[in-house]
């Protein structure tokens, strides 16, 4: 079964989702809804690699990994000129945990298809918590987005 | 008539009364010293503008000078009642201290100058601005003490003639949960319920809301049916001994932060014993399914943990909501500038869903309002949304208030949420809002994290435009200083939280070349030469009944529907509660009472935001959600508060209004009677954490934050062990400090955290992590803070806070008994 190539794809992301939300909290400390909100987010990306860490034993899953898995994509600009400028910086955070919140929303969709075929209801009430959350988080990362840019291209 | 001591007696005598009775008539009346009311030329009527109750009252006027304030006994908030504020605040507009002329900044020093000079540089600016940057270079922070007419006009400048998103109200810090929460509820702001259900209820839910400080005289309301016979029964959650919490048959004082969790306790109990109206539900309502999912989760034992609160009161608390027949309940700063504010705010919503408890005599909610013009911060659009209730993120709404206007519907901003009072601070202290337009609020003193807002302020790239009634301590660093005309002064109307209406009118003449606040944002229209699409001036009105007229067209069809008000009407009547109009001549004492709600996606005033992120909602996502319009039950989690006390800083500090002052105490501070009773700030300690901390009553005690400090006497009270409380209404204005070196370790947001709701982005002022250290022995004088409230000493030696008896009170003897 291929269910663990899910669980153990969801456990790395929404691990490094942490990660993500976490720097990208420290790295606007004067910007108190991101600095607060994000440390939330990244607080139910715990939460959801615990739960998959409770269920992935049935699946015989090894979930043994980096122990601070970096995102796939760290490293890559977002916008010219982020280095150096802390708006631009933050313009380019949230693109960023935007896109990752969508890859990881995506991931759980995927397990929980699986969770019907396999009517696993245990799994499926895993995703069914999990799931709208990502959604979530990655609204949030567009909403701040939506909001805070048009000051920022015109400032 | 019978005197009465206001500083002593603060609700003053009872005139009970039974439920289903109308409350009895108590007018009460004061003048100054010698004047009696024979000796009165004319009686104008107005309304209270320290709180947010709307007391409805007349000024006393002799000799173009206002002597004193009577109650209306006909006025269907206040029948004749006045509280401590109401009975003394007028005197503020005597003060010598008040601004007189124009003042401008030149070589660092403020100098009094003309208002075409002043006037003149606040142009220049505007216009360079709007050419250098655009209209985001523009903001404009107003007040909760304005009237309609001027909201209305500065919303119209700011967001129909220059297109700034940035502009909002400092009941930013009041009652913007109160809007949010309507809204993510009922899909619309405005009031479900009326004070006048304190008539009818059995039982009386107060959450985060110390009535008898805020609103005393609908306190003197709940009091009167509290003597009365079939009395309802109460139900307070507050950390605080409050006097509302005297009076209740159940009080819960959890831990600070911790509203969510206990409200989903509540519901969760209210579920499991089947106190739910299922039929109501059903027809009115989309979420059960998942409220029921979320609050599984919250048994009361697991929220007792989170709440440090024995479950079993949780429990009767829940039996105590859950046997009502007739559920009144209010809500304010306990919730509101608490963590998770709306999602708390939310929760109070839904147990009135989930009881069917809307629409009926005694069954209503109260999201309360902090500041007395609040609602019309709101209605008009100067707090952050658009005027009448318009949703920025339906196209529709932005072109039918164009429409009204007579504008390019792309001159209204609407590409986001018009930008929220703190976001706005953030922007100038960075530097891309370079011009701020400050009116009638003092964010040096009532903002949290003080250092961080000077600093802000005083920035020398920012062009700061401060009207006002006095030298605050935020017009001591502004460019340009307004003088402006103020309440009794000036004609216009405000309306309380429940809707009320009330018409302000002129007393006497403004002290000398200060000016309305209205005439002020016309001048500016004036002088900056905006144009409407024909060509005409804009804003099209030019005093306050034509502002009025503008505002009956620009809310009619909307939820706050005034079309059917007149002045005169509104002079003749007293308040009468919007909506008002053709179908609704004589106004709307409760909405929803047939269980249809504005939550359309087509009318609705918001597609709401996620109670934990803040995140707006599209309106495809709120369609599949609510096609109907129906109400919504909102669930929502526990997350826990972003800072909390630990080894370090071992407490957590609250701070709050308290009964004697209001709003900086710009105006109360003026009031002899009202600063004598609450003359300095102080530190409440509870007695357990006093005696570890080896600190007695009237020690001077200092409290620090990572942020600050201050420095105070210690009362010793009943407040909950761990948490500190702090009265945030006292500056600098009045001190030594009010010079440029001196200390500033006396305003309670020296120690407050920028942090704020993310749903309704309210700051929260009672979350910051704070230590407590005893600085040396007292004097043995107590703490001066007063003991007629939730500041009472343990120690009964303390002498009782007093005035005089020099305020007459006539019952009508209506009462029922
Ligand atoms: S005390 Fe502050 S929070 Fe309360 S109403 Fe006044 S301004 Fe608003």
């Amino acid at each position: 079964m291929r269910i663990g190539v899910a669980l153990r794809e969801l456990h790395r992301s929404e691990s490094a989702m942490a990660v993500e939300l976490l720097r990208v909290a420290d790295r606007h400390p004067e910007e108190p809804e991101i600095r607060h909100v994000a440390r939330d987010l990244a607080e139910w990306s715990r939460e959801h690699v615990r739960e998959i860490e409770g269920i992935a034993p049935r699946y015989g899953t090894d979930l043994s990994g980096p122990e601070h898995p970096e995102p796939s994509e760290e490293g890559e600009r977002e916008l010219p000129g982020e280095d150096s400028d802390a708006d631009l910086a933050l313009l380019a955070d949230l693109k960023r945990l935007y896109r990752l919140g969508g890859g990881v929303a995506l991931d759980w969709d995927l397990l929980g298809q699986g969770a019907q075929i396999i009517a696993d209801s245990d799994l499926l009430a895993v995703t069914e918590r999990c799931h709208p959350r990502s959604v979530r988080r990655m609204h949030w990362a567009r909403g701040m987005l939506k909001a805070v840019s048009p000051q920022i291209l015109v400032g | 008539m019978p005197s009465r001591d206001p500083i002593a007696e603060p609700w003053g005598s009872r005139t009970p009364y039974g439920p289903g009775r109308r409350w009895p008539a108590r007018v009460d009346l004061h003048l100054a010293e010698g004047v009696g009311p024979e000796d009165v030329d004319r009686w104008v009527p107005s309304a209270s503008i320290l709180h947010s109750n709307g007391d409805a009252l007349d000024i006393a006027v002799k000799d173009g000078r206002i002597v004193g304030v009577r109650g209306r006994g006909e006025d269907r908030v206040n029948r004749g009642r006045l509280g401590p504020k109401d009975l003394y605040g007028w005197q503020a507009n005597h003060s010598p201290d008040r601004l007189t002329r124009p003042l401008v900044r030149r070589g660092g020093k403020l100098v009094e100058t003309d208002w075409d000079t002043a006037m003149g540089l606040v142009v220049e600016r505007s216009r360079r601005l709007l050419d250098e940057q655009g209209a985001s270079a523009l903001g404009f922070y107003t007040s909760g003490q304005l009237f309609l007419e001027e909201y209305l006009t500065l919303a119209a400048i700011a967001h129909g003639a220059i297109g700034t998103n940035h502009l909002d109200g400092n009941t930013r810090l009041c009652t913007a949960t109160a809007a949010t929460a309507l809204k993510a509820s009922f899909g619309c702001d405005g009031q479900p319920g009326s004070y006048g259900d304190i008539d009818h209820a059995d039982v009386i839910a107060l959450y985060g809301h110390n009535m008898a400080e805020t609103q005393t005289v609908l306190w003197s309301r709940v009091l009167d049916r509290l003597a009365g016979p079939n009395p309802p029964r109460l139900l307070c959650v507050d950390p605080r001994p409050t006097p509302v919490a005297a009076h209740s048959a159940v009080h819960l004082a959890p831990r600070p932060g911790t509203n969510v969790a206990l409200m989903n306790a509540i519901q969760h109990e209210l579920i499991r014993t089947g106190r739910v109206d299922h039929a109501y539900v059903r027809d009115h309502t989309v979420g059960y399914g998942e409220l029921v999912r979320v609050t599984d989760d919250y048994p009361p034992e697991r929220a007792a943990e989170i709440c440090g609160l024995p479950a079993e009161r949780i429990r009767e608390a829940a039996a105590l909501l859950g046997g009502a027949e007739r559920l009144l309940s209010t809500v304010l700063q306990g919730f509101y500038q608490s963590n998770q504010a709306t999602a708390a705010a939310v929760q109070v919503n839904n147990v009135h869903l989930l009881r069917g408890m809307l629409g009926r005599p005694g069954a209503g909610v109260l999201q309360m309002n902090g500041q007395p013009t609040a609602q019309n911060t709101r209605e008009c659009g100067a707090d952050g949304d658009l005027t009448g209730f318009r949703n920025w993120n339906n196209d529709a709404h932005i072109s039918d208030l164009a429409a009204a206007w007579n504008l390019d519907p792309m001159r209204i901003p609407h590409y986001a949420p018009p930008t929220h009072a703190m976001q706005i601070m953030r922007y100038a202290e960075k530097g891309s809002i370079r011009f701020l337009w400050i009116s009638a609020t003092n964010p040096a003193v009532s903002l949290p994290e003080l250092r961080r807002i000077r600093e802000t302020l005083a920035r020398r790239e920012l062009f700061l435009v401060v009207q006002d009634v006095f030298m605050t301590e935020t017009a001591e660093l502004a460019d340009v200083v307004l003088p402006a005309a103020t309440w009794g002064e000036k004609t216009g109307t405000f309306t309380n939280s429940d809707r009320t209406v009330h018409l302000s009118e002129k007393a006497v003449e403004p002290p000398g070349e200060a000016r309305t606040d209205l005439d002020i944002f016309l001048d500016y229209a004036r002088r900056m030469n905006f144009r409407d699409a024909d060509g005409r001036p804009f804003p099209q009105w030019h005093d306050p009944v034509s502002a009025f007229e503008a505002w009956k067209r620009v809310s009619a069809g909307r939820p706050c529907d005034y079309s059917g008000l007149t002045y005169d009407r509104l002079r003749d009547t007293g308040g009468i509660q919007w909506p008002c109009d053709a179908e609704h001549p004589d106004g709307t004492e409760r909405l929803y009472t047939d269980g249809r709600f504005w939550a359309r996606p087509e009318e609705c005033e918001s597609y709401g935001r996620d109670l934990v992120t803040g995140a707006p909602k599209e309106e495809a996502e709120y369609r599949a959600a609510n096609p109907e319009g129906l109400a919504m039950l909102k669930a929502v989690e526990y997350v826990p508060p972003h800072e909390g006390p630990d080894g370090e800083y071992p407490f957590t500090l609250i701070t709050g209004r308290t009964l004697y002052h209001f709003h900086t105490r710009t105006k109360t501070g003026r009031a002899p009677e009202l600063r004598r009773a609450a003359p300095e700030v102080w530190v409440e300690v509870s007695a357990a954490d006093a005696l570890e901390a080896g600190v007695h009553e009237g020690d001077p005690v200092e409290v620090r934050s990572r942020r600050g400090v201050v420095r105070a006497r210690a009362r010793v009270g009943g407040i909950r062990p761990g948490v500190l409380f702090v009265p945030f209404h006292y500056g600098y204005w009045d001190t030594d400090a009010a010079d440029p070196d001196g200390e500033r370790d006396r305003a309670a947001n020296e120690l407050s955290a920028t942090d704020w709701d993310p749903v309704s982005k309210q700051p929260l002022f009672k979350t910051a992590a704070v230590r407590l250290r005893r600085v040396g022995a007292g004097d043995g004088r107590p703490s001066p803070a007063p003991t007629t409230t939730a500041s009472a000493p343990l120690d009964a030696e303390v002498a009782a806070t007093r005035g005089r008896p020099d305020t007459l009170e006539e019952p009508d003897g209506g009462g029922t008994r």
